[in-house]
């Protein structure tokens, strides 16, 4: 279809959708209102019976870890989808010159800049881990941390030395990390299984409310998620970032 | 029953084992571990389905048991048709792995990896009672789906498809996204049972009904129904074939599952009073996809896209058959699913071996140069006979039930709907059997002069000369269509599924068996036999199929007798079809919203 | 005024739907797709809220004072996680749609067609 039939078709076609979704929405109850009895159980019973003090943790790693399974897989999978992407074929060869390849880099960046960005790694993987490993207690959790582990070695890229971030997190040992992090999550819940009886029930002590060591198996789901998260999302970085800087088309 | 979770959680493990070693294991312990996975679940899932049929399984994962009825935790509902269903997906993915064995190439075990990460995904699908968890391994299913179509990076064709899956797809989950969104607020539940507990007794309202549209949508989408199918047949045309055999196989079907799943489970109760308008929407949608498909899929060159066209042709049958809303429709569609999947898988793998062979998937480059293929252009041929329902098949018990409760439903004339599209999808491969594998008629002229570039197959290029074809790749197909053929004859099968489909259909019952658990108390089903007019059915539809097989074959003098006037608006009539199938995702996602206001639209007109 | 928030979800889905349609390059595409997906963010957090309440956060507050529902946060995680895989998938798929068309114009990628 030409652009012009095309966009008259969707024109009538999204004023009906359109129409249809507020039909829907006017049914909802009014913002502010809500009295679903799920959320009210889960505020309710969250503390007392998970020793968890924050609540979405504790639906994302007890109460509903299977959910959470099945993200952290999607996130893998996606992961395994961009190597597979832009994984590198016989034509095309990694360039091997180092100054060249540091050359597309910033270059041009200042040694202020540069300081700066070396400064702020520790400052971002200290911050990372702490969301993590605190995911029960306080906002956050494996996702969130996870990336911003991620981004400690990113910062030695974005200080202008791409090949250095390859050395930092070289790829086979970031890939294994992800999938050793994917992998516990899932023996997580095979510990359930073993030890408890059904798969991804809460097998460890449940210690006390706001204490580092509680809620079970939450901290260890937390740094399995976190060490996934960070290395999926390094392995897509690097992807990335090999198709713009190093490899190029021989001749 | 302890090991519910693990047909989900084993081949996930076993993937994340896979890529953390990939760099460094053979290519031996990939295709062993993968294919070892994929018997144990199918193992695993064999006995999960013996023990539903006995009571149904409900397993509450992390031990979280509903308390006065009220869900916190995700449960797997487990119920004989789910059971089959998943234990179907797993034995489809492990035939694939098995053809793929050693010849095909694996990308350093990232093929494997996927693969299993795509069935594990399948089996919770159909395993799940719990309504976000099924959107999860919906998107799972996708991500990995979209990662797969692209595998052949080195050339244009699947950059383009996946990117079209990818988009439409996407947008379809979204829709499903916020339907759910909508029950969540009027129900304040994510579980099925609790949901359809909720809505039962209360009149379907605005909200309710386009939740239903919304969800209903984003699943046709993935089911590749009019008109948001665009999507299917580039994606078929360009993936890997071991991928083919799964997405026609059973993914796509999983989209009809869900919503035979949703509508007992969730949307009967509050709906009861307009079923007879939901009956006719979802028919209407599922006629227009079923003849649609089945004039593209005559319409085509490329062996791989005519295949594809005729999923989209079955898949009209299939929402039709889910359409009629009976538990007799419902076990048609059950059989007619299985025996379709092992045939359509069995036809891509022997497509598989024509590209292995020959570098194309032309019916017109390879006219005549199959007949060193003699074996294969059997299997092929019995294929095509099986698509067009012979009698005595799977397909053939399948059709005669869905005939049987069209006509129970008040729609007699939805069998001949059934009958044109089985000729013509059944026509269309024994066409490519004849000339192709035997080189009878003349290469025929049909079709646009742009064609979709034949695609060639990578394989591993360690001395395989292109003169054997792997044994492999013919054994597997022949195992496929010898099990479509004969599962329909086993004693007890055909009933037995009946029984469970009306299981499947009892909303009371299921809310009672996940919701408080113990056993549930069916009403005894009762099982139909083959009328007579089944069998007259199908011969129809065979010699239909050969009939137009022959006439595009040999029928060039008779073509050229026909009156211009009669032929030419056919030729232009389809012409015009083919050019909406564009390529261009903005086309196929301003159908989508076409499609998606046509159903929220005509929901709300109709079943207020 | 309570409504707002429903309508702003609407009105998301479909100007992204608009967006992915009229689009002449596939990165504003993909982005677009990115706009229909938060409108299901704002719908399910939109359905969430309650009027007074706290994050259910209870590291410091009582467990008896009024917290919205966790259980959309939740979702709407699994939503983010889920679109930044979505969105990392196509763009590979624009890189070597890129390196293999050498266009980004829906309109040039044409290998597939009838």
């Amino acid at each position: 279809m030409n652009r012009t039939g095309r966009l008259i078709m969707f024109g009538i076609s999204a004023v009906a959708l359109a129409a249809v979704l507020v039909k829907g929405f006017a049914g909802l109850p009014h913002f502010g209102d809500y009295t679903g009895v799920y959320g009210t159980v889960i505020n309710g019973i969250g503390v007392t019976e998970r020793h968890a003090t924050d609540l979405v943790t504790a639906l994302n790693f007890d109460l509903r870890a299977f959910d959470t399974l099945g993200e952290e897989f999607i996130l893998f999978a996606s992961i395994l989808g961009v190597v597979l992407i832009l994984r590198e074929l016989r034509e095309e060869r990694e360039h091997p010159h180092q100054e060249e390849a540091e050359e597309h880099s910033f270059a041009g960046a200042s040694a202020a800049w540069r300081a700066l960005a070396l400064g702020l790694i520790p400052a971002m993987i200290v911050l990372g881990g702490y969301i993590v490993l605190h995911g029960a207690l306080t906002p956050g959790g494996g996702f969130q941390g996870g990336v911003i582990l991620a981004a400690g070695p990113l910062a030695v890229f974005l200080a202008g030395r791409y090949l250095r971030m390859k050395v930092v997190a070289p790829q086979p040992l970031v890939e294994a990390g992800e999938s050793i992090g994917a992998l516990g999550y899932a023996l997580i819940g095979l510990g359930g299984l073993i030890f408890a009886g059904v798969f991804f029930k809460n097998f460890l002590p449940l210690g006390t409310p706001g204490h580092l060591l509680s809620a079970g198996q939450m901290p260890l789901a937390s740094i399995a998620v976190g060490l996934e998260v960070s290395g999926a999302f390094l392995v897509g970085w690097t992807e990335f970032l090999d198709q713009a800087m190093v490899i190029k088309e021989q001749g | 029953m302890h090991i519910t979770a693990l047909p989900f959680a084993v081949p996930l493990m076993a993937a994340a084992l896979l890529v953390a070693v990939r760099h460094w294991s053979p290519r031996l312990v990939n295709d062993a571990v993968a294919a070892g996975v994929g018997v144990a679940v199918v193992a695993m899932l064999g006995i999960l389905l013996a023990r539903s049929i006995h009571a149904p399984i409900a397993y509450w994962m992390g031990g979280w048991r509903p308390s006065h009825s009220v869900t916190i935790g995700i449960s797997f509902s487990i119920d004989p048709i789910g059971a089959g269903m998943a234990a179907f997906c797993a034995v489809l993915v492990t035939s694939a792995l098995v053809y793929s064995w050693r010849y095909f190439e694996g990308a350093d075990g990232l093929f494997h990896a996927l693969m299993l990460i795509f069935m594990a995904a399948m089996v919770g699908f159909c395993l799940t009672g719990d309504v976000f968890n099924l959107v999860v391994f919906f998107e799972l299913m996708g991500a990995v789906a979209y990662a797969l179509t692209a595998y052949k990076i080195e050339e244009r064709g699947p950059i383009q498809g996946a990117i079209n899956f990818a988009i439409s797809n996407s947008v379809g989950a979204y829709a499903i996204f916020v339907g759910i969104g909508l029950l969540y607020a009027r129900t304040g539940a994510l579980n099925m049972a609790q949901i359809g507990a909720a809505l039962d007794g209360h009149h379907a309202d605005a909200l309710v009904i386009v939740a239903m549209a919304l969800i209903f949508i984003g699943f046709l989408t993935k089911a590749a129904v009019i008109p948001v199918h665009f999507w299917l047949a580039d994606a078929h045309a360009v993936a890997p074939t071991p991928v083919c055999v799964l997405f026609s196989g059973v993914m796509v079907e999983l989209g009809i599952y869900a919503i035979a799943r949703l509508y007992w489970t969730v949307f009967a109760g509050p709906l009861a009073a307009h079923a007879e308008e939901l009956r006719a929407i979802l028919i209407a949608f599922g006629t227009a996809t079923a003849l649609w498909g089945a004039v593209m899929c005559f319409a085509q060159r490329h062996i791989k896209r005519l295949l594809a066209f005729s999923t989209i042709s079955h898949m009209g049958m299939f929402l039709c058959g889910i359409g009629l809303l009976s538990a007799h429709a419902l076990a048609g569609v059950a059989v007619y699913v299985v025996g379709h999947g092992l045939t359509k898988g069995a036809l891509f793998m022997l497509c598989g071996v024509l590209l292995h062979r020959f570098g194309t998937i032309d019916e017109q480059d390879l006219h005549g140069r199959g007949r060193i293929l003699r074996f294969a252009g059997v299997l092929f041929a019995i294929g095509g006979l099986l698509l067009a329902a012979i009698p005595a098949v799977t397909v053939f018990f399948g059709k005669s039930l869905l005939d049987g409760a069209a006509l129970e439903g008040r729609y007699p004339w939805l069998p001949a709907v059934f009958v044109i599209s089985s000729m013509f999808t059944g026509g269309a491969v024994l066409r490519v059997a004849g000339g192709v594998f035997a080189g009878w008629g003349r290469p025929w002229a049909g079709g646009a002069a742009e064609q979709v570039a034949p695609a060639r197959e990578e394989y591993d290029e360690e001395g395989i000369s292109r003169d054997r074809t792997p044994p492999l790749m013919i054994i597997v197909p022949a195992v496929l269509l010898a099990a479509a053929i004969l599962i329909g004859l086993i004693p007890g099968a055909v009933p037995g599924i009946e029984r469970a489909a009306s299981h499947f259909h009892d909303h009371a019952a299921y809310v009672g068996w996940v919701l408080r658990g113990g056993r549930p108390g069916f009403a005894p089903a009762a099982t139909t036999h083959v009328e007579a007019y089944d069998y007259l059915y199908a011969a129809g539809a065979t010699i239909g199929a050969l009939a137009l097989a022959g006439l595009a074959l040999f029928g060039r003098p008779l073509r050229r007798r026909l009156p211009a006037m009669l032929l030419r608006p056919l030729v232009a009539a389809v012409g015009g079809l083919r050019e909406l199938h564009s390529g261009h995702i903005g086309d196929y996602i301003a159908w989508w919203t076409a499609g998606a206001a046509l159903l929220g639209g005509s929901s709300l007109m109709l079943l207020t | 005024m309570s409504f707002l928030p429903f309508a702003v979800a609407a009105w998301l889905f479909v100007a992204g739907l608009y967006g992915v349609v009229s689009s002449r390059n596939l990165i504003r595409t993909i982005l677009s797709l990115t706009v229909v997906q938060s409108a299901t963010y704002v719908l399910l957090l939109g359905v969430g809220y309650r009027h007074g309440g706290r994050a259910p956060i209870f590291a410091d507050i009582p467990q008896v004072s009024t917290a919205v529902d966790p259980v959309v946060q939740v979702l709407v995680l699994v939503d983010i996680v889920v679109e930044a895989t979505v969105t990392a998938l196509l763009l590979a798929l624009a890189v070597q749609a890129h390196k293999r068309f050498g266009s980004l114009d829906p309109n040039d990628l044409r290998t597939l067609r009838d």
